[in-house]
C-alpha cells in the first residue's frame, strides 16, 4: 500500500495518472450540474418564503462548501508536506489556494444576492456565515501573499505551510466567534430553504449540484496541480521530454 | 576539553535570559516603548475627531475604537520582533542553542508583552475616561486588553516569525494576523459593550481566558518552526 | 563526525552534490572554493540552519537526525554577522550567551585579556571596530565548552595579528582534543590535521 503512494508522490508518475484521471472528474461533475441547474432552476418548486429569490443556493451552498473544503485540502497536503517532505503535497496545497479562494468570492457574491431581497442592503454583517466567509477570504490571501513575497520555492512552500496549519486551527474559532458576535444582535440571517424539512424536489437538485461542484473543483485541482508540477520539475528530464515533441523547433 | 566542569543551564535559565536581554534592549531604547503606545493614543483620539464629539456616539463607540487601536498598535510593534535578530547574526544563534527553540520565541513574545503590550494596558484606562466609560467597564476593558494582547503578541509572533527579513514584511504581517486575530477583537470589544450595557460578561472573559492559555501553549511551536524555515 | 552523499540545492541551482567528508577528535575540516561556490551554505547545513536536498550524517556514531539538541550543545559558530546586539557593552552580551549554551565565566577576564578587549568592556558593542567585534565572536567560541567549532570566513576584518591569533587559537583547540570545520578562501592549514573539502 505505501509502494502505491509512493508511487504516486512521484511527480512523473502523477503526472501520467491524472491525465487519465481528469475526465473521470469533469465529465460525471458537468452531468450532475447541468442536472442539478436544470432541475433546481426550472423543476423544484418555489420557496413558499422566499419565491424564487432562494434558486440561488443551488449555487451558493457548494460554493460555501467548497470554500472550506479547499482550505482543509490545503491544510492537510501543507501538512503532509512539512512532515513527509513530499514535495507533491506542497504543489496541491498551492493549487488549492486561488481555487479556494475563488470559491470563496463565488460564495460571497452568490450570498449577497441571496440575501438582497431580504435585507434590502447587498451586505449584511449581522449574518454570520456571510461574515465567517470573508475573513476566509482573507486567509487565502494572506496565504498567497506569503507564498507570493517569498522567492525560493522551497522555502516558499514551508513558511505557507505553517501558515495554512494555523489557519486552520483558527478557523473553527473564527467560526464560533462570529456566530457569537452575530447572536448579540438577532440580525437578519440567511434562511435555510424550504423551513425545516427540505422537500425532495429542492433537496435532490441541490445534491446534485454539490456532488457536481465537488467533482469539477476535483478536475480543477488536478489541472492545477499538474501546472504546478510541469513548473517545479521544469529542468528536470522527463519535463522537456514532454514540453518539447519530437521535431518542434524549442 | 572538560564538559564536567561547566553545567548546560536550565530552562529557566534560558528562559529569563532571554527575556531579561531584550528589556534590557528596549531600556536603552525608549522609543521603542513610547511609539506603540503613542499609535495607540493617536488612532483612539482620531475616531472622535472624525465621527463627532456627542457622548452617545463616544459611549457607544468606545470599546470597539479603543480595541481597534490597541490592536493596531501592537501590530507595528511586531513587526520588529525578529526583525534585529534575523539582521546582526543573533538568530542563527538562537537556532543553534541546544535550548528548545519554543522556549526562546516564548521568552521573546512575552517579552515584547511587557514591552509593548503590559503599558498599553496601563494607558487604557486614560483613553477610555475620554471615551466616558463607566469605572467598572473600565476594568473589564483592562482584563480583557490584558488576556488580550498576550494573546495578539503570541499569535503575532508566529506571523513576524514567518515575514522576517522579506520585503514590504509589515503590510504582509498585517494581512497575516488581522484575520487570525478576529476573535480575539470580537470577544475583546463585545465584552467591554456588554459590560457598557450592563450585560453578562463571564462568556467573554472565559474565551478570552481560554484562548490566551491556547496560545502560549501553541504559538511558541510555530513561531519556531516558522523562524527555523526564515532562517535558512 | 562523517557525511555521505550531500546535496544542497538553492533556488534552481544545484550548489554540490554526492559530498562526502569525515572527522576526526582534533582535526579540522577546511571549505574552499571560490566566491559563490557554496561553502557558506554548507557550512550553515553541517550546522543544521539549512535543510540537505539528500545525504545522511553523523555525529559521535550516531545519525544527525536522532539528537540535534547534544550536537548543537557542542556547536559553537561563528559567521560574519557575529550575532550580537550594539546597544550592549560585551560583558552584557557575553553574560547572554551562559543563558543559551554551557559557558565558562570564570575564564572570561583571561580571554578578553588575550584578545586584546579587557579595556573596551563597557563601551557598548556598536562603538568597536569590526575587528574588535570579530574578537568578541572569539572570546565567545573560546568560552563555550564547544567541542566543535565552526567558522565562516574567520579572517576577514583581522590583521595580521589577529589572523595568527586566530589560528593558533584553532591550534590549541584541536590539540585539546576539539574539532573544526572552517569556510575560507584564504589558505590555512594546520600541519596533519586538515581534511578538505573543495567546491567549485
Amino acid at each position: 500500500m505505501w509502494n502505491w503512494f509512493h508511487k504516486l508522490a512521484s511527480p512523473p508518475h502523477f503526472y501520467r495518472i491524472s491525465a487519465k484521471m481528469i475526465p473521470w472528474f469533469a465529465f460525471p461533475g458537468a452531468i450532475l450540474i447541468v442536472y442539478g441547474a436544470v432541475s433546481g432552476l426550472f423543476v423544484a418548486p418555489a420557496d413558499y418564503q422566499q419565491g424564487d429569490a432562494f434558486r440561488i443556493i443551488y449555487v451558493h451552498v457548494p460554493a460555501a462548501y467548497l470554500s472550506m473544503m479547499a482550505y482543509m485540502i490545503m491544510a492537510l497536503s501543507a501538512a503532509i508536506g512539512l512532515i513527509w517532505r513530499i514535495k507533491l503535497a506542497h504543489a496541491v496545497a498551492a493549487a488549492a489556494a486561488p481555487l479556494g479562494a475563488w470559491f470563496t468570492f463565488l460564495a460571497l457574491i452568490t450570498g449577497s444576492i441571496w440575501g438582497r431581497p431580504m435585507w434590502g442592503t447587498w451586505w449584511e454583517w449581522g449574518d454570520p456565515r456571510l461574515t465567517s466567509e470573508l475573513i476566509m477570504l482573507f486567509l487565502y490571501f494572506g496565504y498567497m501573499a506569503l507564498r507570493a513575497a517569498i522567492d525560493e520555492t522551497v522555502k516558499a512552500d514551508k513558511a505557507s505551510a505553517v501558515l495554512a496549519l494555523v489557519g486552520a486551527v483558527n478557523i473553527p474559532i473564527i467560526h464560533f466567534s462570529v456566530e457569537w458576535w452575530s447572536s448579540l444582535h438577532q440580525g437578519p440571517t440567511l434562511v435555510r430553504a424550504g423551513g425545516p424539512a427540505i422537500e425532495t424536489a429542492m433537496l435532490y437538485p441541490l445534491l446534485a449540484m454539490i456532488f457536481g461542484f465537488t467533482l469539477v473543483f476535483g478536475a480543477l485541482i488536478l489541472g492545477r496541480v499538474r501546472t504546478e508540477v510541469l513548473f517545479r520539475e521544469r529542468l528536470k528530464h522527463w519535463v522537456r521530454v514532454i514540453v518539447i515533441p519530437e521535431g518542434a523547433g524549442a | 576539553m572538560s564538559p564536567t566542569s561547566v553545567s548546560m543551564p536550565g530552562l529557566w535559565h534560558g528562559f529569563s535570559a532571554v527575556i531579561r536581554r531584550d528589556i534590557l534592549l528596549a531600556w536603552k531604547r525608549p522609543g521603542d516603548v513610547l511609539n506603540p503606545l503613542f499609535f495607540f493614543a493617536m488612532v483612539s483620539t482620531i475616531f472622535p475627531l472624525a465621527v463627532g464629539p456627542s457622548t452617545e456616539q463616544l459611549q457607544f463607540s468606545g470599546p470597539g475604537v479603543v480595541w481597534v487601536a490597541a490592536l493596531l498598535a501592537t501590530l507595528l510593534s511586531l513587526n520588529s520582533l525578529f526583525l534585529s535578530d534575523f539582521e546582526d547574526g543573533s538568530l542563527d544563534q538562537l537556532v543553534l542553542s541546544p535550548q528548545p527553540l519554543p522556549l526562546l520565541v516564548l521568552g521573546k513574545a512575552l517579552a515584547h508583552w511587557l514591552i509593548s503590550g503590559l503599558p498599553l494596558v496601563i494607558m487604557s484606562p486614560l483613553i477610555a475616561i475620554t471615551f466616558q466609560m463607566p469605572a467598572d467597564t473600565i476594568n473589564i476593558m483592562m482584563v480583557t486588553l490584558a488576556f488580550g494582547t498576550i494573546s495578539l503578541s503570541m499569535l503575532g509572533s508566529i506571523g513576524a516569525a514567518l515575514t522576517v527579513g522579506l520585503h514590504r514584511g509589515t503590510a504582509l504581517l498585517g494581512l497575516l494576523i488581522l484575520p487570525l486575530s478576529m476573535p480575539i477583537l470580537i470577544f475583546g470589544a463585545r465584552t467591554v459593550s456588554l459590560s457598557a450595557a450592563e450585560d453578562g460578561v463571564a462568556a467573554g472573559i472565559y474565551f478570552l481566558a481560554a484562548y490566551c492559555m491556547l496560545a502560549l501553549s501553541l504559538a511558541p511551536f510555530a513561531t519556531a518552526a516558522a523562524l527555523r524555515i526564515s532562517n535558512e | 563526525m562523517s557525511a555521505k552523499s550531500l546535496c544542497l540545492l538553492r533556488g534552481d541551482r544545484c550548489l554540490f552534490r554526492d559530498l562526502d567528508f569525515a572527522l576526526q577528535d582534533g582535526e579540522m575540516l577546511v571549505i574552499e572554493g571560490p566566491n559563490g561556490s557554496g561553502k557558506t551554505s554548507l557550512l550553515r547545513g553541517i550546522a543544521g540552519l539549512l535543510e540537505f536536498e539528500c545525504g545522511a550524517m553523523r555525529w559521535n556514531g550516531r545519525a544527525l537526525h536522532d539528537d540535534y539538541p547534544s550536537f548543537r550543545a557542542d556547536l559553537a559558530w561563528l559567521s560574519h554577522r557575529v550575532g550580537f546586539k550594539g546597544d550592549l557593552t560585551i560583558v552584557e552580551n557575553l553574560a547572554f550567551e551562559s543563558g543559551l549554551r554551557a559557558t565558562d565565566d570564570s575564564r572570561m577576564g583571561n580571554a578578553l585579556a588575550r584578545l586584546g578587549l579587557a579595556r573596551l568592556t563597557d563601551l557598548p558593542f556598536r562603538s568597536l571596530s569590526a575587528g574588535q567585534q570579530r574578537r568578541v565572536a572569539l572570546a565567545r567560541m573560546l568560552l563555550s565548552r564547544a567541542k566543535l567549532w565552526m567558522m565562516d570566513e574567520p579572517f576577514t576584518n583581522l590583521d595580521k595579528a589577529g589572523q595568527s591569533l586566530v589560528a593558533d587559537l584553532i591550534a590549541e583547540h584541536l590539540a585539546a582534543g576539539g574539532a573544526a570545520v572552517v569556510a575560507s578562501h584564504q589558505y590555512l592549514d594546520i600541519d596533519g590535521k586538515t581534511r578538505r573539502v573543495l567546491l567549485q
